[in-house]
């Protein structure tokens, strides 16, 4: 071993200096699948980010269970069977707050000046934390259905059922945080990210079918359910627990996913690639 | 065409605003191959701004640049194959182990799994980190991260390799051990292009250095082609009393012809001498005033004072005790 006098092995860094390898350049998908690797990477070392996929859910679910069902539905348990399928969709609307969340912090990191000068695949570190996120929206929709099972729910469709569901929730997941990928490309502090993300949620979660029937309500207020992309996917999931779905409901559940992506997935990469 | 080709990188009229800061305002450089450039400023010169847009990660608002012969904005993505960048904050992740960052890398450049583990622990081994393999990079020291930083951009040994401010920061030794890896490099073909703010590391390792300043290039050259242009030399004269400064200051001013700079010191004076011969004429016309001197010697111009004497202003800012003042390092606009 040569030695220099700081303590550097300069005959072993001599051999790893040079390659004569250059592997051929992976594929789209390859480089996104790897940046979804990064993120299992980062859930590895800091299982703490799951605390709030893991809380939250356990606490809405209990919660609105008792303290509408009675009232709502005339026995908790009644209630139990209308309300699972809308707390599975709302865990997945507030666990895609985190997409925008983590990747503001990210952004901010000197890495992405590394990734943003390599020959990979441009919108792969974004699409690749958006794939790695899809993990959360497993797990929490998992903990939802435990817990209502625990409480007594019981889908119709069985494992089928709720596995169908859990599909379409990550595909509705995955669409839906385009838009808090451009917050978080916008925006400059990540606390800010989240205030944003929530006054938009809020509303769009609760003007829906997740709580209440919505025969109850105004005509206008009808009107604004009727076409949220939030209650177009509580009652697919409805439907698919209950083994009614028709591809229609699957279908209507997937317009609002579809149309951000296509609109909003472009303006990203813009912004992404003017991000300095 | 075939001059071209023998130059690394090519920039001319590169022109970078944010807002109304003319961060980089008309840099033209010329860089050979298989060396080190380096791109010597203060802090908030333009050197990162610039670095930048020959890595592809900004567009010029004016001018153009070639790199390796490739068009930095045209040809970006054929351009990205071939370079590699250190910036200037860490751009390996902290929350992963260094070995993750390294797998992650090569696994992104197209090894297979298993390549990539063994390139991994290659890289590991030569840079002395094979013991921190498994650990959080946070929990790295700064010299050991800076080398992990380098180690990822030579996952794939690339054709230009940039290494913004590669010592900032980091205690003698480390700096050392950045400095032979540099060398290596350099030795085995790779080009770098360097920035750094320290005038005796560009002295040091490169071969040819640009001097920037607002934006602009002022000098370049080599360290000696520098050295000359300030002059043949610097007369450093020290007194026996400092009472005697302001008539020295004037007497050697006669002498010598061109302006004499005041230290800090009291008792210290310096000036640059077009020819030696004039020196020997200035510790004469001191001696005929009846001035004590205790030292007086003519030498080479360091870089610093090079630098003093293109900018009219330091290049490191000193506090009164003379140590170097830790500049923040706040980015060069846009960050």
């Amino acid at each position: 071993m040569t030695m220099a006098d700081d303590g550097l092995d300069t005959a072993g860094l001599s051999r790893v200096l040079v390659t004569a390898v250059r592997p051929e350049r992976p594929g789209a998908v390859a480089n996104a699948l790897t940046f979804g690797w990064r993120a299992l990477l980062k859930l590895k070392h800091m299982p703490e980010q799951l605390f709030d996929v893991i809380v939250t859910p356990v606490m809405f679910t209990v919660m609105f269970t008792f303290l509408f069902g009675g009232a709502l539905a005339g026995s908790p348990d009644q209630y139990l069977q209308f309300l699972l399928p809308g707390i599975l969709v709302q865990t997945v609307t507030f666990t895609t707050i985190y997409t925008g969340f983590s990747l503001n912090t990210d952004l901010s990191k000197g890495i992405y000046d590394r990734f943003r000068s390599m020959p990979i695949w441009r919108p792969s570190p974004i699409v690749g934390a958006m794939t790695g996120d899809t993990i959360r929206y497993t797990i929490s929709s998992l903990i939802v259905v435990v817990i209502g099972l625990i409480l007594g729910f019981r889908p119709e469709t069985g494992v089928a059922g709720v596995i169908a569901a859990i599909v379409l929730l990550n595909l509705y997941g995955f669409g839906i945080s385009w838009l808090f990928v451009v917050l978080a490309l916008i925006v400059r502090s990540p606390s800010v990210v989240m205030t944003m993300s929530w006054l938009v949620l809020m509303p769009v979660t609760f003007l829906s079918n997740i709580f209440v029937d919505p025969a109850t309500m105004p005509g206008w207020l009808q009107a604004i359910v009727a076409v949220n992309p939030v209650a177009l996917l509580v009652t697919a999931v409805r439907e698919i627990m209950a083994g009614t779905a028709t591809l229609g409901d699957v279908a209507l559940a997937l317009i609002g996913p579809a149309v951000v992506t296509a609109l909003v997935a472009p303006v990203a990469m813009v912004l992404y690639g003017r991000k300095t | 065409m075939l001059q071209q080709s023998d130059l690394a990188i090519e920039t001319s009229g590169l022109v970078k605003l944010f807002g109304d800061n003319r961060a980089v305002d008309g840099v033209d450089l010329a860089v050979g191959r298989g060396r080190v450039f380096g791109l010597l400023g203060p802090n908030g010169a333009g050197k990162t701004t610039t670095v930048r847009i020959l890595a592809t990660l900004l567009k010029p608002d004016a001018g153009s640049a070639k790199v390796l012969g490739l068009d930095v904005v045209d040809d970006a993505d054929a351009l990205r194959g071939r370079i590699s960048l250190t910036g200037q904050f860490a751009s390996v992740d902290e929350d992963l182990t260094g070995a993750e960052n390294l797998k992650l890398l090569a696994r992104l450049l197209g090894f297979s799994r298993r390549d990539a583990k063994r390139r991994a622990e290659d890289l590991l081994g030569g840079f002395g980190l094979a013991d921190a393999a498994g650990r959080q990079v946070k929990t790295y020291s700064g010299g050991m991260r800076r080398r992990l930083d380098i180690a990822a951009s030579l996952v794939v040994t690339p054709d230009l390799l940039f290494l913004d401010e590669p010592t900032t920061g980091l205690d003698p030794r480390s700096r050392n051990q950045v400095w032979d890896i540099i060398r290596m490099l350099t030795a085995n073909g790779t080009t770098v292009l360097l920035t750094t703010q320290y005038l005796q590391e560009a002295d040091t390792l490169a071969d040819r250095i640009a001097v920037i300043d607002r934006g602009k290039v002022i000098a370049e050259g080599t360290s000696a082609e520098l050295k000359a242009s300030v002059g043949s030399g610097v007369v450093h004269v020290r007194l026996a009393s400092a009472e005697d400064r302001e008539a020295a200051e004037r007497c050697l001013a006669e002498a010598i012809g061109a302006p004499v700079h005041a230290d800090g010191d009291p008792r210290a004076l310096t000036a640059q001498v077009s020819e030696p011969g004039r020196a020997a004429a200035a510790l004469a016309a001191l001696s005929d005033a009846g001035i004590v001197v205790s030292d007086f010697s003519l030498g080479q111009p360091s870089l610093d004072e090079v630098f003093f004497a293109l900018t009219g202003h330091a290049a490191i800012e000193k506090d009164a005790k003379g140590e170097e003042v830790e500049t923040t390092q706040e980015g060069e606009g846009g960050r």
